[in-house]
């Protein structure tokens, strides 16, 4: 499988990521290698292998349902670039 | 052309714990701003999620209560999508291997009828925090964000595409509102955004088996907007057919003030989700003791509850369906049944006056001036008849203001029964003699004249006189010369 330039342009922008155009066909082939290995990995008859969905053959723990909590919302806040009543700012979004 | 509305509902309901799905910060409600939030809320770096027992217990009795199979094996997914009120860029949920699995619920329809609605599946996910678009933020430009509500349990019901009509979507949309607020595994609050709506709509020709394209209408937080909205969208959709356009898949806003849906412009190719399992936490695995031991306090179901008063009681589908439209108010209604041992009285009276009155003073059955022992003890009152019906709709006002219960307002406001015949024959005899005119009238044939004379011994008796009584009395009197 082999992606091309609008798709590597697509998956940075859903990531949020900023990549220099003359990078992009480099990005394209090591990801399409990645993809190929993949590829080559569905030969493999996996008829009754269960799929993974974590490596640790482990299930997960689970914490009863109390408030362990308390109110830290200055130390949080102290590194927020901009609050103000408690809320943290953002340049404005519209839904 | 016939056109055929095809709906399917996303409900997202809040469970009621105590702290969040993924961290111990509190999830009470109205807290001032990020009070709540704690490292794991905000996606602070380093930071690792351990998931809630109680959160898991809950999803597992709504499970029971559709008749759906738990999953013994379901795995946490990261959704991904940039928002300034998603810190970590991602919100944990399920997504191939949910924790509920297929169930199904019936609702009964504005003609009595039950039509059966399937449930695809529910699984467990983390509320988002809120945004704030409030304006002199920092002088302007600035969108405030709350996270509060980040991590905040959420349940996601999904059903299948089986509603017809705006109102089968409000119907099933109540029936979910009702059952998780029975299993007590959510408080079912509009207002403060507990139970919340997305309504996915399409129309195709009538007999067309393929579904149109549909669009997604987010966030009804009312069951007056889910009907009016989806009303709005199946017109709206219905118009750009026939106009010769087509619908586009999107996802649209609900403005009530204008009762129109618009499309979202945020979120732009926000359903390129890209999920995948999410590593910070493992497959939850559930066995038979956790199952066994989330159900076993599971009331009786209202479906089931509806079904016996209509059996056991021989209450009609629709009287049956308002006693158990909350678990407390059917509880209530049975504790009536039970003292007086007359079902349809006590049925009369509570979807009668005491909902007239819960409704008019806007207060819950639990917060009723009127127990079940007082309305009990007046249905007694009733039954032996010592008050009238019309009389006992007065002994019920006092009740409900505060006068005590109704052996004691019989007595303070002498509202007792005449009955003795003696004393009745003579106030009729009186009033006979009185009227002549209409005597004459009503020996002509004139029948509507025995209403003025029932009217007359109700007035002299102040209501006390027992309306049988008067009856019999008057025809024998009337009769006679």
């Amino acid at each position: 499988m082999s992606l091309d330039a609008s798709d590597i342009e697509k998956i940075a922008h859903l990531a949020r990521l900023e990549i220099a155009p003359e990078s992009i066909e480099r990005y394209a082939a090591d990801l399409s290698n990645i993809l190929d290995l993949v590829a080559q990995m569905d030969a493999v008859d996996t008829t009754g292998v269960e799929p993974m969905a974590h490596p640790l053959h482990m299930s997960q723990r689970v914490r009863p349902d109390r408030v362990s909590e308390h109110d830290q919302r200055e130390l949080f806040q102290a590194i927020a670039p901009l609050t103000e009543g408690g809320l943290y700012l953002v340049p404005k979004v519209i839904d | 052309m016939q056109w055929e509305t095809v709906i399917g509902l996303e409900i997202h309901t809040q469970l009621a714990t105590q702290s969040k799905i993924f961290s111990g910060a509190s999830t009470a409600f109205g807290a001032s701003p990020n009070t709540q939030a704690c490292a794991i809320d905000l996606g602070l770096p380093g930071v690792l999620p351990v998931l809630n027992a109680e959160a898991v217990r809950l999803a597992v009795r709504f499970g029971r209560a559709i008749g759906a199979e738990v999953a013994p094996r379901s795995v946490f997914a990261r959704k991904n999508y940039f928002y300034p009120d998603l810190p970590k860029g991602y919100q944990i949920s399920q997504y191939e291997l949910p924790i509920v699995g297929e169930g199904r619920v019936e609702i009964v329809l504005g003609d009595g009828s039950v039509k059966s609605i399937g449930v695809t599946r529910a699984h467990l996910e983390e509320d988002a925090g809120k945004s704030l678009h409030e304006e002199n933020l920092a002088g302007g430009g600035y969108t405030g964000i709350d996270l509060n509500r980040a991590g905040t349990p959420l349940l996601e019901i999904v059903s299948e595409p089986d509603m017809r009509t705006p109102q089968e979507a409000v119907a099933y949309a109540r029936k979910i509102h009702q059952l998780v607020r029975w299993i007590g595994i959510s408080d079912g609050n509009m207002q403060e955004g507990s139970f919340r709506v997305d309504a996915n709509v399409s129309v195709r020709p009538l007999g067309q088996t393929r579904f149109g394209t549909r669009t997604e209408i987010k966030n009804l937080n009312s069951f007056r907007f889910i009907e009016r909205a989806i009303q709005f969208e199946v017109e709206r959709q219905i118009d750009v057919i026939e106009g010769g356009g087509s619908v586009v898949q999107e996802t649209r806003l609900y403005d009530p003030e204008r009762d129109e849906t618009r499309p979202m412009r945020s979120k732009e190719e926000a359903n390129d989700y890209r999920y995948f399992p999410d590593p910070d936490l493992l497959p939850v695995e559930i066995d038979v003791a956790f199952i066994v031991e989330a159900v076993a306090d599971l009331p009786e179901l209202p479906d089931s509850m509806r079904e016996r008063f209509h059996t056991q009681y021989g209450l009609g589908e629709y009287d049956a369906s308002l006693l158990t439209a909350g678990r407390e108010l059917a509880q209530y209604f049975e504790a009536v049944v039970q003292a007086t041992a007359e079902p349809k009285l006590a049925a009369n009276w509570v979807n009668g006056e005491l909902a007239a009155a819960l409704n008019r003073s806007e207060i819950d059955i639990a917060q009723s001036p009127v127990s079940a022992a007082m309305l009990a003890g007046l249905i007694h009152r009733i039954q032996d008849g010592t008050v009238s019906g019309k009389l006992a709709k007065q002994v019920f006002e006092a009740m409900w203001s505060g006068e005590g219960d109704a052996d004691s307002v019989i007595q303070a406001r002498g509202l007792r029964q005449i009955t003795d015949s003696g004393a009745l024959e003579s106030m009729i005899a009186a009033i006979v003699a009185a009227n002549p005119g209409q005597v004459e009238q009503y020996r002509a044939g004139k029948d509507k004249v025995f209403g003025f004379f029932v009217g007359q011994v109700m007035k002299e008796s102040k209501g006390k006189a027992n309306p049988q009584q008067v009856n019999e009395i008057l025809m024998r009197v009337l009769a006679s010369d």
